[in-house]
């Protein structure tokens, strides 16, 4: 069979499943729809974090990424797992034992105030919202690569599917969808590596052979070859970082923070039964996501290395079938600039003759490990399952800002529970079809989304949420203050250098030479100083709020 | 608040920050400021520097999460507030 007809198979199963899980599963309750009733297995949650938190962007583009940036991928790596240290020691116990259903529930209750939790529900949309349009733009993107679809159909299809199973089973349904979703995206990403890893360098464990010798027999170093090889056509060298080193630490720290303070993360962790389990979660999270952010690194050396010599100085009617198969799709673009009939890459844009997408890295992965036809199918789906579980966990938050913290907490506080759900529903659905709507007519800072989500998760709601767990003294003013201030600054500096004047965004102009990208650290900073000053000339929280602090510090009071 | 609560929560806080400050050395330490200078040691075909910002930093993460999962249950149960 061919490549299309297996990707249609593969794709249609996964497709079934998630909507048969969909009908075992629907929420029949607020506290089903919301937090999948604190009932889920910290294993089960784990997955489903694991898969809620790896998008589209993880599974397809990153080891691309990497594969460009050399050693200063390091930034995405650490970054995106540093993080879930700091939610498990700093963050998920205590929200868990809390016990409410939203992050704006926690920040309107701890400061006691509705202006309180008001921002954090407009920071709780616009991070989603962001984040959620360059996930539908994803699935759309897989289907028209792999199945020759309409982007716009793509996204119509990924709509229908996220509609049913999110807007029925609600977090239920969410969550045991996440954990199909994890096993299928996982053995689609690991299945071509490991074939690779073998090819390149005999070794099975992808992580082993990224520091192992050439399987040629020349005892030369992968990354020693991978270096020599880049220093042959002009580059520096791959295990060479060429940011600067201020620019590295506050993205990192940036995108480790953020990381902890999105919502649709922290939400996670209210589905499971006990502040053990929260802390359990975040550690088996970390393992799954692991799997596949340790060996990214790992694809990246090995596809830029069998890149450069299948088709550096190469007669370009003896390469590869897959070389052509992708040129087709305008992946790979090649122009013989010199006449010469050989393809010849170089650091120097003029003289290099083939330009190759970041995408490839993943995307040409079974190609180039010489696997059947059925593995290709499989990428796709694995790249589905990446985008549409984490919209679907993404239009779960702002689907619960709107009945939860909007329409219960704040404007009709009686509303009655099956009225609440229907509410629930409805904003699910609404949020499904603007998500769609995005991701055909993407907004113009979808390229900034990594900045903008993490940069404001990171400047409003880690330190809000932090001070509220360990300064028993933060108050309304200071909390409020805080964030306003790190959100105008950091959203104002992004905008202003990557919207605004793209053509000065650069490091000559940045503030202390930190790109967008790395603003949300020093927006945190702000946040949080503007936030202790406030607090000291404004009146200390009441008692009870004090006691509330004390109570989540606690797994559970003494008997006696 | 109970005075067991004061000591308990110490204690708690002992732990974190012992956790965290391996967390900032592995990464921001050892993957960042010193990655150039651990390049200098070698392990197979990494750098030591290049192998702690590429894979070695998340490897330290994860036993991190486990031995504070581990290290607050002992504490929990010392203390009576495990919810078992």
């Amino acid at each position: 069979m061919d490549i299309q007809t297996w990707t249609f198979i593969i794709v249609g199963f996964t497709f079934a499943v998630y909507i048969g899980i969909a009908v075992w599963s629907r929420a029949l309750t607020t506290s089903e729809f919301y937090i999948a009733g604190s009932s889920v297995s910290p294993l089960a949650n784990g997955m489903a974090t694991a898969a809620d938190w790896m998008s589209a962007a993880s599974f397809i583009s990153m080891a691309g990424i990497i594969a460009f940036m050399g050693r200063d991928g390091a930034v995405y790596l650490m970054g995106w797992t540093g993080g879930y240290v700091l939610l498990a020691l700093l963050l998920a116990p205590y929200l868990r034992k809390f016990g409410k259903f939203t992050v704006p529930d926690f920040v309107g209750d701890r400061y006691y105030s509705n202006t309180a939790r008001l921002v954090a529900v407009a920071c709780a949309i616009f991070i989603s919202f962001t984040y959620v349009a360059g996930q539908m733009r994803g699935v759309g993107i897989v289907f028209s690569r792999f199945l020759n679809v309409d982007i716009y159909v793509g996204v119509g299809i990924g709509m229908v599917i996220v509609f049913i199973y999110a807007v029925m089973g609600g977090m239920r349904g969410i969550t045991y969808t996440q954990v199909a979703q994890y096993c299928i995206l996982i053995f689609a990403y690991m299945v071509p590596v490991i074939y690779i890893s073998i090819i390149m360098t005999n070794n099975v464990i992808p992580q082993i052979g990224f520091g192992g010798t050439m399987a040629d027999d020349s005892g030369v170093y992968l990354l020693d070859k991978l270096d020599q090889l880049h220093s042959e056509l002009g580059f520096a060298a791959y295990t060479s970082g060429m940011r600067p080193t201020i620019d590295v630490f506050f993205i990192t720290m940036a995108l480790m923070v953020g990381t902890a303070g999105l919502p649709h993360v922290i939400i996670r962790f209210f589905t499971v039964p006990k502040v053990r389990d929260a802390r359990m979660s975040a550690g088996y999270a970390l393992l799954f996501i692991a799997i596949l952010y340790t060996t990214a690194p790992a694809v990246a050396a090995f596809a830029k290395t069998n890149l450069i010599q299948t088709v550096h100085n190469v007669p370009y009617d003896e390469v590869p079938e897959w070389v052509g198969n992708w040129e087709q799709t305008g992946l790979i673009q090649y122009e013989d600039k010199n006449a010469d009939g050989l393809i010849q890459l170089n650091a120097d844009p003029a003289i290099n003759e083939l330009n190759v997408d970041r995408d490839i890295i993943v995307l040409a992965n079974p190609e180039i490990g010489g696997l059947p036809n059925w593995v290709v199918g499989l990428v796709a789906a694995g790249g589905l399952a990446a985008a549409l579980s984490t919209a679907a966990g993404l239009l779960l938050v702002i689907s619960t800002a709107v009945s939860r913290d909007l329409v219960r907490r704040t404007f009709v506080p009686n509303i009655k529970e099956k009225h609440e759900l229907m509410t629930a529903r409805v904003a699910a659905g609404c949020a499904v079809f603007l998500a769609g709507y995005f991701g055909v007519n993407p907004p113009g800072f979808v390229a900034q989304t990594v900045a903008f989500a993490f940069g404001l998760a990171a400047a409003s709601f880690f330190p809000a949420i932090l001070m509220g767990i360990f300064y028993t003294r933060m108050n309304m003013q200071g909390a409020v203050s805080g964030m306003v201030a790190g959100i105008v600054f950091t959203a104002g500096y992004i905008i202003y250098f990557a919207i605004l004047n793209p053509e000065i965004n650069n490091s000559e102009h940045w503030l202390f030479g930190i790109s967008p990208e790395g603003i949300g650290t020093l927006g945190m900073l702000l946040n949080t100083a503007v936030a202790l000053t406030v607090s000291r000339f404004t009146p200390p929280p009441p008692e009870e709020i004090r006691e509330l602090v004390q109570r989540i510090r606690i797994p559970k009071e003494r008997n006696g | 608040m109970k005075e067991i609560y004061k000591v308990y929560w110490r204690r708690h806080l002992t732990i974190i920050a012992v956790l965290l400050a391996i967390w900032f050395t592995v990464s921001f330490l050892f993957g960042i400021l010193l990655v150039d200078e651990l390049d200098a040691i070698r392990i197979g075909g990494f750098g030591l520097g290049f192998w702690f910002a590429q894979q070695g930093s998340m490897y330290v993460f994860l036993v991190l999460i486990f031995l504070y999962v581990w290290l607050m249950g002992r504490l929990d149960r010392e203390f009576g507030v495990s919810e078992d």
